[in-house]
């Protein structure tokens, strides 16, 4: 007949106060999913933000001196605070060696009092259609496609931007106060970027119908693969009345921004590890207390206090690595819900998948698990360890 | 020569229990040899010191003073005793440990609560197989049923299968048959019997039950921690 080892001993035990040992298990199960999402998110977050800045197209941007190059400034001022530079800046960046392409932009702000109920800004971006296109190869159609005339009365409309006004490729819209008629040759899809809300439009056009002839706002500046980007920054720096706006940067200020909340998840995570510890020490304890006799007459029959020391133990870890894979699968089966929750925390989040759970982050938590086990079964089982076989038997009149 | 060395030799054994600055002398000063194949009963009054002295001859428990040796070993000298690791190697080599109460597991079946002893440590010379013993206490036909299903007398058989399973030299009973009614007691009184007359095992047993202590071959009176 089969044989009974120790650690089926314990694995039994656990039987013994069902609801006991599952709301412990669903305990350490929480705090793991909260570990794991908080390390997914770690390594999601920061994969997610990098893809997007490559997305950008450009590693540098550079903008005319007090230029705003943000939307959100862009319709605080209502447009009246741009700047520009002269077309000819192209020439001077072109020469440096670390640059592998560029793209000149125009951006117009017109206030449209027939949007929405006190009206609204509308964002034109003049473009070249031979350069940016191939910057921004991951921007997808949902209709149409780009336009290749730089001085057509065209227009290509970010997927919020058609949406707001209901727009279909071949639609015709007027540019308010110019009376100017463009037609929409191509709607975009979601990109999750400033690009969502745009109105791209031939910068040609644009220069000529808003008398900006061999004006610029920004020119956006694709770095060769293997070149220095912080060198290059540093000569265009030396050009007169530009400003420098480098994506590393960006992402750099977005991190430093992101940290903060990264620390506060961290504590989260940390607080719901020790109330699980907490928790598994008192539903061990409690467990060997309720145990007392019994261990004494293991005790009686010859076990030893590390056997009984281990025993306890095994309990302790059974309940840690269940806990462990609920937590785990919690965190797969609920990272669309985690991720929404973080997008609504934080002030920027990047388009891509928030939370990323692969295998090393399996091994890390269960091996977090695992140690909350080991610390925390320690106390119990030495307890355990240390009851005298009378001890049992004495208390036979209670 | 090994014959002759006795199964139990205790001298002048005494307990003293501290309660506060009272002092309670359990077990008074008891020297007692137990050949080996010897069926001892002891009885006296609620009190009188059976249990601590039981618990100091199966090495449960450390006498305040006195010497005990367990077949031949020393255990105790001058109330100077071993290690709890020790104790525990000496317990479990050579005793088997009947108690009032049957304190089995109840998440394990009646099987895996007689084999128990083996999780922890399997003496050289048991017999393998737990099914002899089994059937010798007539459980076969429940092995698979968990202690709560049973009833008084099957659990205090399962509970003495526990504690034969490692082939003790010495059986300890203290009340066996305390918590049954008096015909499943005097089942129990017979598996002692045949015990100690087939098996030669020697079995000391604490009783309250005057048809108990008539099964052994010498009962011992105790009275205030004495041998009356
Ligand atoms: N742990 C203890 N602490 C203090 N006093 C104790 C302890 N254990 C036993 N005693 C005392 O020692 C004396 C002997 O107790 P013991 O249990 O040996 O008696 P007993 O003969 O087994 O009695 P019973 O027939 O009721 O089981 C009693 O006065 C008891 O109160
Ligand atoms: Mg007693």
């Amino acid at each position: 007949m089969k044989k009974l080892s120790l650690y089926q001993i314990a694995a039994k035990n656990l039987l013994r106060k069902r609801t006991r040992s599952v709301l412990t298990v669903v305990g350490i199960g929480l705090s793991a999913w909260v570990l794991a999402s908080l390390l997914g998110f770690n390594r999601g977050y920061d994969a997610a933000l990098k893809k997007d800045i490559d997305n950008m197209g450009f590693q540098v941007l550079l903008t005319a001196k007090g230029c705003p190059y943000e939307a959100a400034t862009l319709m605080l001022k209502g447009g009246t605070g741009l700047r520009y530079m002269s077309e000819s800046v192209i020439d001077d960046i072109l020469l440096q060696r670390e640059v592998d392409s560029v793209t000149p932009m125009l951006m117009q702000a017109v206030f449209d009092p027939d949007r929405g109920d006190s009206g609204a800004i509308d964002a034109y971006l003049g473009i070249d259609p031979a350069t940016f296109p191939g910057m921004k190869s991951f921007l997808k159609f949902k209709q149409g496609g780009w336009f290749t005339d730089p001085a057509a009365r065209v227009a290509v409309l970010g997927y919020e931007a058609a949406e707001l006004e209901q727009r279909e490729v071949g639609d015709k819209m007027l540019i308010p106060d110019k009376n100017i008629e463009l037609t929409v040759v191509g709607i975009l899809e979601r990109s999750g970027t400033q690009d969502d809300g745009t109105i791209f439009v031939p910068i040609r056009m644009l220069q000529k119908e808003f008398g900006q002839q061999g004006k610029l706002t920004a020119v956006g500046i694709k770095v060769d693969r293997k070149a220095d980007t912080a060198a290059l920054e540093n000569r265009l720096y030396d050009l007169p009345d530009v400003q420098v706006v480098s994506m590393a940067q960006v992402k750099n200020t977005i991190m430093s921004l992101v940290a903060t909340a990264k620390v506060m998840v961290l504590s989260i995570a940390v607080i719901a590890i020790l109330i699980a510890m907490v928790g598994v020490i008192n539903t061990i304890l409690m467990s060997v207390f309720e145990r007392f006799q019994e261990i004494g007459i293991m005790k009686s029959m010859g076990a030893m206090p590390k056997d009984v020391f281990r025993m306890i133990w095994t309990e302790t870890i059974i309940l840690c690595l269940l806990g462990g894979a609920l937590g785990l699968a919690l965190a797969f089966g609920l990272a669309q819900v985690t991720d929404l929750l973080i997008r609504r925390l934080l002030p920027y989040t990047p388009t891509g998948r928030l939370i990323l759970i692969d295998v090393p982050l399996m091994v890390t938590t269960f091996a977090v698990v695992l140690g909350i086990g080991l610390v925390s079964g320690m106390y119990p089982a030495w307890r355990a360890a240390r009851v005298r076989p009378l001890e049992s038997i004495r208390s036979e009149g209670d | 020569m090994v014959e002759d060395t006795p199964a139990l030799e205790a001298r002048d054994l005494r307990k003293v229990y501290r309660r506060g600055s009272e002092e309670i002398v359990a077990v008074d000063g008891i020297s007692l040899r137990v050949a080996r194949g010897e069926f001892i009963s002891f009885i006296g009054p609620s009190g009188s010191g059976k249990s601590t002295l039981i618990n100091l001859l199966g090495c449960l428990d450390n006498a305040t003073s006195g010497s005990l040796r367990v077949g031949g070993e020393e255990v105790l000298r001058g109330g100077r005793g071993l290690s709890e690791a020790a104790l525990t190697r000496i317990r479990r080599r050579v005793f088997g440990y009947v108690f009032q109460r049957f304190y089995l597991v109840p998440t394990l079946t009646l099987y895996e609560n007689i084999v128990m002893p083996f999780a922890f440590f399997r003496k050289p010379g048991a017999a393998a197989d737990p099914m002899p013993i089994i059937r010798f206490l007539g459980l076969e036909k429940r092995l698979r049923h968990r202690p709560g299903e049973l009833s008084g007398g099957e659990m205090q058989r399962v509970a003495i299968a526990r504690a034969l399973v490692n082939k003790p030299e010495i059986l300890l009973a203290d009340e066996p048959t305390g918590n049954l009614d008096s015909r499943h007691g005097e089942e129990i009184g017979d598996i002692f019997k045949t015990l100690n007359e087939k098996e030669g095992m020697t079995v000391l047993l604490v009783t309250h039950n005057p048809r108990m202590a008539a099964r052994a071959r010498r009962t011992i009176t105790l009275l205030d921690g004495r041998m009356a």
